[in-house]
């Protein structure tokens, strides 16, 4: 295997054009083959290595399917309990104020068990970068309901479609906080095509220009699919994301530069 | 040369934390604690030594606030009362699990549920045995008087660090408001980032080229490295218990009767000293101040010489079970409680004292 795909002899530097950043670790992922969290992971990994801030850089890992975070990016981490990153990231932002902050967060663990942190520190108009994925399901439960999981769309505690006169709304957290003072960048991407991967690149890459700033809360949400939890094959997720996501959680930007976007 | 003044015990503690260079205070008011906040809040400590204060959210804020500060290498503490720490315990099993140093101070007040906001001791079964999920400890620390309110602070940051643990300071209502003279000694500065990255190697201070990444998580997904974890924290708790017991004995060496108690309840007993030895009861007191680490062999040793001892607690009996699991010789040991904010009094000690006791 490795002798048929290495061809040593056309790896030489000028002939480089890509390769993975040192920064995310080499080993194998913890995510199912197909889930957006690898790219984002990597994004996330291109930005700091790009502005050169590893040594200036404190992440926080959720509760969720990216609870080991931590073993793919080799930036100094702490994990969070559910929900509270928001928290630890508050207080690691106020005591070292010249680090570039951010937490990474679930759908589950950011707009429900972790709700009343997320709206304080954004309202407080914290100094880091919340990347928030949200993909409508808990997926390292099981398939459970999340917060976001759309009207009708089958989960294992809505086997039969959430139903919302019983389970309620979808919670449009992004669209709630970018109302909020304390937020600068407020923004919703993606990551299932390349145009979607560089658009959330140049989001992320944002969020984080912003901390130099220090004029609030950047929050990019990546909306993502779950293959496993929806039951769909990786293709057939993407699909059912861009037809049944997206017109209920639109792409593109909320807030820039503290304003409002007008649609 | 340090300075004295008369506070309350939570401004003591407040004062206190600011002169022995803590970085950070996160809370949430809850009553009878406040002042804690107040105090700094009106100090404006992050204008003089770059103290952050800040209030929370919620208690769960504050508490994963201060998790994820300590994570930091920082000298972080909260203050709480009784509900105000239910819900921090989550947290503090956390800290305890990523082994990491922060202060917890309990102004306690009656429970269960609301309860009210008279002063209470029944919190300590809570603060004693760990409160949250998971076999931990944290060594806690039980002032009588507003001097050791402030004194404990430091020492518990000191403790916190030297064995990467959280602390706490378990007091109550009727300490925390009361006002007596303190000593407050001079202020220590906070330590610089340069300190701080050479003394924690193990915190979140952002990676430089020359080591590797830090991790601070208690997840290992693995059971023989979740054991090995738990093995290792259990090897720091006997270090402590060898180390770290502290308590003091008052008119013991003629005792034929101890009362034991911490905290306020032993302020009362000293009172009840007085009366009973009024009486010609020879009584002395037994104060464990550590009450993890239990001063255990100093309390088996006491027991050996006197007729019975009396355990006084502002709780239905917590305390007493200890007493009980550590004392082997045959003599009648007994509780006198009060509960729901009631503190006994000198009297009614020494009436339980005659009856229960000596009445045998």
């Amino acid at each position: 295997m490795e002798e048929k795909f290495a061809r040593p002899e056309i790896r030489k530097p000028e002939n480089i054009v890509y390769k993975r950043t040192d920064l995310l670790v080499d080993r194998p992922l913890s995510y199912c083959p197909g889930c957006g969290h690898g790219v984002v992971h990597r994004l996330l990994m291109e930005v700091i290595e790009e502005k050169d801030i590893v040594s200036k850089t404190i992440g926080i890992s959720p509760v969720g399917c990216s609870v080991l975070a931590y073993d793919f990016l080799d930036v100094d981490m702490q994990g969070a309990a559910h929900g509270r990153a928001p928290a630890l990231a508050t207080a690691i932002t106020r005591l070292w104020p010249d680090r570039y902050v951010f937490t990474y967060q679930g759908d589950g663990d950011l707009a429900a068990i972790g709700t009343a942190e997320t709206i304080h520190a954004c309202n407080r108009g914290e100094n880091f970068t919340i990347i928030f994925i949200n993909n409508g399901i808990y997926g390292m439960t099981g398939g459970q309901m999340a917060p976001t999981t759309l009207p009708g769309m089958r989960s294992s505690t809505s086997p039969y479609g959430r139903d919302v006169d019983i389970m309620g709304h979808p919670l449009k957290i992004t669209e709630l906080v970018a109302n909020l003072p304390g937020t600068y960048y407020v923004t919703r991407q993606s990551v299932q095509t390349p145009g979607a991967v560089r658009k959330t690149k140049k989001a992320l890459r944002k969020a984080f220009d912003n901390q130099d700033l220090n004029k609030g809360v950047s929050l990019v949400e990546v909306v993502s699919n779950c293959n496993s939890g929806w039951k769909m094959t990786p293709v057939q997720s993407n699909i059912w994301m861009e037809e049944n996501m997206f017109p209920y959680y639109p792409l593109g930007d909320i807030k820039v530069e503290g304003t409002l976007v007008e649609k | 040369m340090g300075e004295l003044r008369l506070m309350k015990g939570n401004e003591a503690i407040a004062e206190a934390a600011i002169r022995a260079g803590c970085d950070g205070y996160f809370g949430y008011p809850i009553t009878p604690q406040s002042e804690v906040m107040e105090y700094l809040m009106a100090e404006k400590p992050y204008e003089s030594t770059g103290m952050v204060v800040l209030q929370a959210e919620s208690e769960v804020a504050s508490i994963n606030m201060l998790y994820g500060g300590a994570g930091t290498g920082k000298i972080v503490m909260t203050s709480s009362s009784s509900p105000g720490i239910s819900l921090m315990q989550e947290g503090i099993s956390y800290l305890a699990g990523t082994q990491l140093p922060a202060l917890i101070v309990n102004i306690v007040r009656g429970g269960p549920g609301l309860g009210t906001i008279q002063p209470s001791q029944a919190d300590y079964n809570q603060a004693v045995k760990g409160g949250g999920h998971g076999d931990y400890h944290m060594i806690v620390y039980a002032p009588a008087s507003v001097q050791e309110m402030a004194d404990f602070v430091a020492t518990g940051f000191k403790a916190a660090f030297k064995y990467r643990t959280p602390v706490m300071i378990l007091s109550d209502g009727a300490i925390g408001q009361m006002m007596e003279k303190v000593y407050l000694s001079d202020p220590v500065p906070r330590r610089t980032e340069e300190e701080i990255i050479s003394q924690c190697p193990w915190a979140t201070t952002g990676r430089p080229p020359t080591r590797d990444h830090n991790i601070i998580t208690s997840l290992d997904l693995d059971p023989a490295g979740q054991e090995r974890l738990n093995l290792v924290l259990q090897e720091k708790y006997r270090k402590i218990e060898e180390n770290e017991v502290m308590y003091e004995e008052i008119e013991c060496e003629d005792a034929e009767y101890i009362f034991t108690a911490f905290g306020l309840s032993a302020r009362i007993c000293q009172k009840a000293i007085e009366l009973a030895r009024e009486k010609g009861i020879n009584v002395g007191l037994f104060r464990p101040i550590t009450l993890f680490p239990f001063p255990k062999k100093e309390i088996r040793e006491l027991g050996r010489k006197v007729k019975g001892i009396m355990v006084v607690e502002m709780n239905a009996g917590q305390m007493i079970e200890d007493v009980r699991l550590s004392v082997d010789s045959d003599i009648p040991i007994e509780h006198y409680g009060r509960f729901g904010g009631i503190i006994p009094t000198p009297d009614e000690i020494v009436n339980v004292l005659e009856n229960k006791i000596i009445g045998d």
